[in-house]
């Protein structure tokens, strides 16, 4: 029989709009306005949908970049500052290069790019969107080396493009071991309802950080009116620190396809997308084998083990660099070649999801716990955890510890424990659940990692007793403005506003009043903003505040007012257009 | 009817409700003004302004997007939602350029009326001052971006209320702007027509009529002689016309 798998998930490239304009924007290097119109009418959608599409994503681009892209990682672990070593200001020099401009003649662009996922690699950089880890200063150099010969990429060394899964400590869910199908099988004996009600019992919550009980939300869609039901894998880890997802993308393949299936057979769903980062672009290849091995075997297409009526398909939806979408509303928006940008809730995607249907969105590691629970039995995931929080938690552990990487442990582990575990000593202060969650100082080191206390989609940021943690603040600041979708006032300005006045105390401008602005918008910010961006883009400030406040006042000035810009600096201009800089070319 | 079956409580005020209203909606029907840019009566509301932020039993919501339910009970008028509005409406004026003095929607326009509302005295925020594009493409009407407040009001009226489809806001975060549905991305490529209500529904002066100046005098402009608190009840767009046969 012919399996279903060259129907759905082969010729990708031309079924989605984002994948459309990946293919162009990869062989011409930027999307032009003729590029445009050839999609919009290709897709029967308006001129100014693709543009708010192509200028709302990262990864596409107006004007040319370089043959040689090259995008850094600005996140606090796997980003381009080591010690005091700036990886990105290195290679502009040596290839001749300004950040953000393309070079003269078309070969090199250098700029940033959010976190890529890559913090047990350290430093990283993704080249023509394949990623780069382990960069240092003599990998900078070789790199530039290669780019100034113009040596192809497929001809560079192919240990540089290793990415490891490294697996440091194997809990519930990764010493499971899934033979293809057998959890599958084992569901089909049974009626739907009793699945649902094995998951149900088993008390499972998302996994995506925001815990909403995972029975309950299949329950809602399974329960809900609509012409077609949508099961929709969330596998756009973007939270700075969160590389997780990655390692199960690489080594659970099967285990999340199975769960995504079984989902699809307790809310009676014939289509499932498996929305994957950008930054993951590279795991496709081997998305689709696992995806194609799993049609071969019939556990996914039609009439799936020989179920009659049991029809599942999965297709994969690739990013194109956008922190939102991993906001389960603007996920949808996205995979509807939207900009992604979030839905007013309620009505909430369980009923009124993907094109409008009722849509489950789970995370990775929620689909694969399912999987084994569904194997298990609800008793085997409640014997781990706390009451509320049962079963397991997969942590992306990175930053100033000697073992980074993926650790596995029963809810409600101490902090304390996972940095004994990880070899970090010295520790000032720990951010759990990314630049979006909470930062935690050494006296709480004692909390909990649980739904009850500190709730993570996994990201677990280690700063140790060198770190300026101002500096920590003002990239998460960067990253919010950055990410910003831009839809409502307050984070769209407030986040900008906030950049703006951390950077005025990190250059030591800023004055007790500043101090007393950033806690005003910060709370404004938090409180009237649209989404979850920015109802927590600005928890870092305020935990910091409250928690380091010292290091804030050591850099403000005595002075009872200074303007935002500095008057002086703003006259160089005007110095460089006379040709003068003696004492009363300056205000100081 | 039993009581409060089709009531809603603001700020004390019991006020009735049609099935299928809006918190706004019934505020404007009952004369109770809840502060608003982005939302006009008529239109499917956006909810991207944030203005209109009320609490509704202890959380924050926005009137324009809340269905009205038996029962609730509104916060609208208290000293913290106006604060963060001038805060709200602060962050609008920066973000822009917004030439009050020498513009020509000055005494008309919302964003100014707002400020004149909520007490603002100054800007607060540094300024961003931004470079936005002007479009002075089409023969009749004018897109200074510089002004945009990006409330999409323009964007909606015209798909909604014109049948035509000019305008989409492009962009992320605070690269956010106004984009023309057209190869060129001009306004003078568009469909845009003078008496359309894209081109007459801007809030601010970012979408102008050309040719067409200061007709009402300075001082005697609507934002001048009233409130905009007081003159907000009446306002709804037209009945949605076919495109083509006008």
């Amino acid at each position: 029989m012919m399996n279903q798998y060259s129907n759905h998930c082969v010729d990708f490239n031309a079924s989605h709009v984002l994948h459309r304009l990946y293919e162009i924007q990869h062989t011409e290097r930027h999307i032009s306005a003729e590029s445009m119109t050839l999609v919009a009418d290709e897709f029967k959608m308006s001129v100014s949908q693709v543009a708010s599409v192509v200028s709302f994503y990262s990864f596409f681009y107006l004007e040319p970049v370089g043959r040689y892209h090259i995008q850094f990682s600005n996140c606090t672990s796997c980003g381009y500052q080591v010690g005091q070593l700036n990886l990105l200001e290195k290679i502009c020099r040596l290839l001749s290069v300004v950040t953000g401009k393309t070079r003269e003649d078309g070969w090199v662009s250098v700029g940033e790019t959010s976190c890529t996922g890559m913090c047990d690699h350290g430093a990283s950089m993704l080249i023509n969107g394949m990623p780069l880890a382990r960069l240092d200063d003599e990998r900078i150099t070789q790199i530039s080396c290669l780019i100034s010969e113009q040596k192809p990429l497929e001809q560079w060394p192919v240990e540089w493009f290793r990415v490891e899964s490294s697996i440091q400590k194997h809990g519930l869910l990764l010493s499971e071991t899934l033979q293809p199908g057998s959890s599958l099988k084992k569901v089909l004996v049974s009626a739907p309802q009793q699945i649902l009600n094995h998951i149900i019992d088993s008390g499972l919550r998302g996994r995506g950080g925001a815990g909403f009980g995972t029975g309950k939300k299949w329950q809602f869609c399974r329960d809900a009116t609509g012409e077609a039901r949508y099961v929709v894998c969330n596998a756009d880890e973007g939270e700075p620190g969160t590389f997780k997802d990655r390692v199960l993308l690489e080594n659970n393949a099967d285990a999340l396809f199975e769960g995504m299936a079984i989902c699809a057979y307790v809310i009676g769903a014939k289509k499932g997308y498996l929305y994957l980062r950008g930054e993951y672009r590279y795991l496709l290849g081997h998305l689709q084998n696992v995806l194609k091995r799993r049609y071969a075997k019939n556990l996914l297409g039609q009439s799936i083990l020989e179920q009659a009526g049991f029809d599942f398909d999965i297709e994969i939806v690739v990013g194109a660099g956008a922190y939102i979408c991993g906001e389960e509303s603007a996920l949808i928006e996205s995979l509807e070649g939207k900009p992604g940008i979030p839905q007013i809730r309620p009505p909430f995607p369980v009923t009124h999801g993907y094109l409008g249907q009722p849509t489950v969105v789970n995370n990775v590691e929620t689909f694969i716990a399912a999987t084994h629970i569904a194997k298990n039995g609800s008793g085997w995931f409640k014997s781990m955890g706390t009451k509320e929080s049962t079963g397991s938690k997969i942590l992306s552990v990175s930053g100033d510890c000697r073992i980074p990487g993926v650790y596995e442990y029963p809810y409600g582990v101490s902090i304390q424990q996972v940095l004994d575990d990880c070899g970090a000593d010295n520790v000032q202060a720990v951010q759990i659940g990314g630049p979006a969650g909470t930062m935690v100082a050494r006296k709480d080191f004692s909390r909990q990692i649980s739904f009850e206390d500190l709730s993570t989609g996994g990201s677990f940021l280690i700063f140790g007793e060198n770190c300026d943690l101002l500096s920590v603040n003002q990239n998460f600041a960067r990253f919010f403005a950055h990410e910003s979708c831009g839809f409502c006032t307050p984070c769209r300005v407030g986040t900008s506003l906030l950049t703006n006045s951390l950077q005025k105390i990190m250059d030591g401008r800023a004055t007790p009043l500043d101090i007393h602005e950033i806690k005003q918008l910060s709370a404004l910010v938090k409180r009237y903003s649209h989404c979850g961006l920015g109802h927590t883009a600005a928890n870092h400030i305020l935990d910091s505040l409250q928690q380091f406040s010292e290091r804030f006042e050591k850099r403000l000035t005595q002075k009872t007012f200074t303007p935002q810009i500095d008057l002086d600096a703003a006259l160089a201009a005007a110095r460089k257009m006379t040709g003068r800089d003696d004492a009363d070319a300056h205000l100081e | 009817m039993a009581n409060n079956e089709h009531t809603i409580t603001i700020d004390g005020t019991e006020i009735h409700f049609k099935a299928g209203q809006t918190i706004m909606d019934a505020a404007l029907s009952a004369k109770i003004y809840i502060p608003h840019l982005c939302h006009y009566p008529g239109l499917t509301p956006s909810g991207n302004c944030r203005l209109c932020v009320v609490e509704l039993n202890g959380k924050d919501v926005t009137a324009c997007t809340t269905q009205a339910q038996p029962g609730q009970q509104i916060r609208n008028q208290t000293p913290e939602l106006n604060a963060a509005r001038m805060a709200i409406t602060q962050m609008l004026f920066v973000e822009g350029n917004h030439i009050c003095p020498s513009c020509e929607k000055s005494g008309n326009c919302k964003l100014q009326a707002m400020g004149y509302y909520l007490g603002m005295r100054d800007e607060h925020y540094p300024q961003f001052n931004p470079r936005r594009e002007m479009d002075a493409s089409h023969p009749a009407v004018l897109l200074d971006r510089s002004r945009c407040i990006l409330c999409d009001l323009c964007v909606r009226a015209s798909r909604e209320i014109d049948g035509k489809n000019v305008f989409a806001i492009a962009g992320r975060g605070i690269h956010a702007h106004l984009i023309v549905n057209t190869v060129s991305g001009k306004l003078g490529d568009s469909d845009i027509a003078v008496d359309d209500v894209a081109a007459n529904i801007c809030p601010v002066g970012a979408i102008l009529i050309k040719e067409k100046g200061y007709v009402a005098p300075i001082g005697r402009r609507i934002y001048d002689q009233h409130m905009i608190s007081d003159v907000a009840f009446d306002e709804h767009v037209p009945e949605h016309k076919e495109h083509g046969n006008d």
